[in-house]
């Protein structure tokens, strides 16, 4: 019988955001008009929507936002040919520092593929990775410079982040799994 | 919403199965649709500066054209080669053929050398399917004699769609000209009848034979009848190397009553989209002026060429072994003049 425990509810989910946007403007406190959030599909870009609009009160303008699909640059096309989805990044990564939104951060291989996908687009100043829940069991070397949660699970848990704009649930709320 | 967002809407699983691509007609509507959503991503790609990414590295495609052909055959390179695949090009005139070497014996001989996918034209209906029975090696129909020519018809519909900002259920698309010898035509009429829309096929009784409404196409032989109301009008090429015995008395007739003229567009819709598969006959198919026009997406369909071909080769390289049963008929109604 799977159990699953509610790692954040909506509200705890808003606190986060709004923390994580600060953590974000202050780290790049210099100059902060460099930032621009670029998120993985599906959540990781809307997640990268609402820091976006955090930080235009704080940061006094609003970042830009893009989405780009890593499919194509997944080491594991060999297993498995997922779906892709259009990438839409209006704008020139060159110089600017890129945010980088997911919103689990798991064995670390898809950040590797955006990793590999971004450098089609550009030579960014500085790339930086938020994701909100940091979950454990990397297979490559990568880490969160910005991460809500960060928690200890089994190999076989899945973390589910549902959010009211593409999931069909009335409130916010990130689980985690157990089978 | 720009019309390039339209996405089919999604179903789970939506898994591609198959190794080969050879026909339209054996293809789910669900199918064609994954292929068009997968192709709106790679047209993101080929709008970037890199227009490269390493999906098919190490993966190795051959291009078999027994049939002569330019754009289809250059459109599967650059596509290949965008997904980062080695391809290599054979022409009849360069290959063994012209040493009498079979068309099994040449296709084991690629697959010996590890070639992970063929994309083929060949002058006889069901030249693609002959290989992929006997191949492990995922086959493309790049054109198989009056057959099918499947990437074009995707190409076609995802431009459609792409133009028009919405599936095709319900739209008015007529088919102009020599349907009889047209693969493309064929592949078009099943790809179109799978996403809905309503087909007319226009033509002297010559080129578009009654035979054709057992497909549930409509047959008109007066293009004028259905110009008010056709949301697309897909005009096909007078395949002059095609045609044994005069089918209509001159060009000049067939103009006269079937090119579309400046007149004749004049009684158009305002947004009609007027597509061709090229290459183009100026002033037979179609006036030079409405070619280039503001309703043509005549260069469209070879931009969007190239990222339905990459659609192919992606989804394809996960698919697995061919299960229609060896020999299986093509469809009922094909006559090729090369068999």
């Amino acid at each position: 019988m799977p159990s699953s425990n509610v790692l954040l509810d909506a509200d705890a989910l808003d606190r986060a955001l709004t923390r994580l946007s600060y953590q974000v403007l202050e780290r790049n406190a210099a100059d902060p008009r460099r930032i621009v959030l670029i998120g993985l599909p599906t959540r990781g870009y809307t997640l990268a929507q609402r820091l976006a609009s955090r930080l235009a009160p704080i940061a006094g303008f609003e970042p830009p936002v893009g989405k780009m699909d890593i499919t194509f640059h997944r080491d594991d096309l060999e297993l498995n040919i997922p779906v892709p989805q259009v990438s839409h990044i209006p704008f020139d990564i060159t110089r600017r520092v890129v945010v980088l939104v997911d919103d689990v951060l798991f064995t670390g291989r898809s950040v590797r593929a955006a990793l590999a996908a971004l450098s089609d687009l550009g030579r960014p100043a500085a790339i930086q990775l938020l994701a909100l829940i940091d979950r454990g069991h990397r297979q490559v070397p990568i880490r969160a410079d910005f991460f809500a949660r960060k928690i200890t699970t089994e190999l076989e848990d899945t973390v589910q982040v549902k959010l009211t704009e593409v999931d069909p649930v009335p409130a916010d709320v990130v689980e985690v799994v157990s089978p | 919403m720009s019309p390039t967002e339209y996405m089919a809407p999604t179903t789970p699983s939506r898994q591609w199965k198959h190794k080969d691509l050879l026909s339209i007609r054996t293809l789910e509507p669900w199918e064609i649709d994954l292929i068009h959503d997968t192709a709106s991503a790679f047209k993101e790609i080929n709008s970037r500066a890199i227009k490269k990414v390493p999906a098919l590295r190490g993966k190795t495609v051959v291009n078999l054209f027994v049939e002569p052909s330019t754009r289809t055959r250059a459109s599967f390179e650059l596509a290949a080669n965008r997904l980062s695949a080695d391809v290599i090009s054979l022409e009849s005139s360069s290959s063994s053929f012209k040493k009498g070497e079979t068309l099994k014996d040449t296709g084991l001989n690629l697959q010996a050398l590890n070639a992970d996918f063929m994309v083929m034209r060949h002058s006889c209906a069901g030249a693609a399917q002959f290989l992929a029975e006997r191949l492990r090696t995922g086959i493309i129909n790049a054109g198989d004699g009056a057959h099918e020519h499947p990437s074009q018809a995707l190409l076609d519909t995802f431009t459609i769609r792409e133009r028009l900002g919405r599936d095709l259920k319900g739209l008015k698309i007529a088919i102009c000209g020599d349907i009889m010898f047209s693969r493309v035509a064929r592949s078009n009429i099943w790809a179109l009848l799978k996403l809905g829309a309503d087909v007319t096929l226009v033509g002297p009784s010559t080129l578009v034979p009654p035979v054709f409404k057992k497909l549930g196409v409509n047959i008109s032989h007066k293009l004028e009848d259905i110009l008010p109301e056709a949301h697309v009008i897909m005009l096909l090429r007078i395949q002059h190397e095609r045609q044994r015995q005069a089918l209509f008395p001159s060009l000049g007739e067939y103009v006269s009553l079937f090119g579309l003229t400046a007149a004749r567009f004049r009684k158009c819709r305002p947004d009609v989209v007027i597509m061709h598969p090229g290459p183009i006959n100026r002033g037979v198919e179609i006036d030079s002026e409405l070619a280039d026009g503001v309703n043509s997406v005549i260069l469209e369909q070879v931009t969007n060429g190239m990222a339905v071909r990459m659609a192919i080769l992606y989804l394809l390289s996960g698919g697995q072994p061919l299960h229609v049963a060896p020999g299986a008929p093509l469809a009922p109604h094909i006559t090729s003049p090369a068999s």
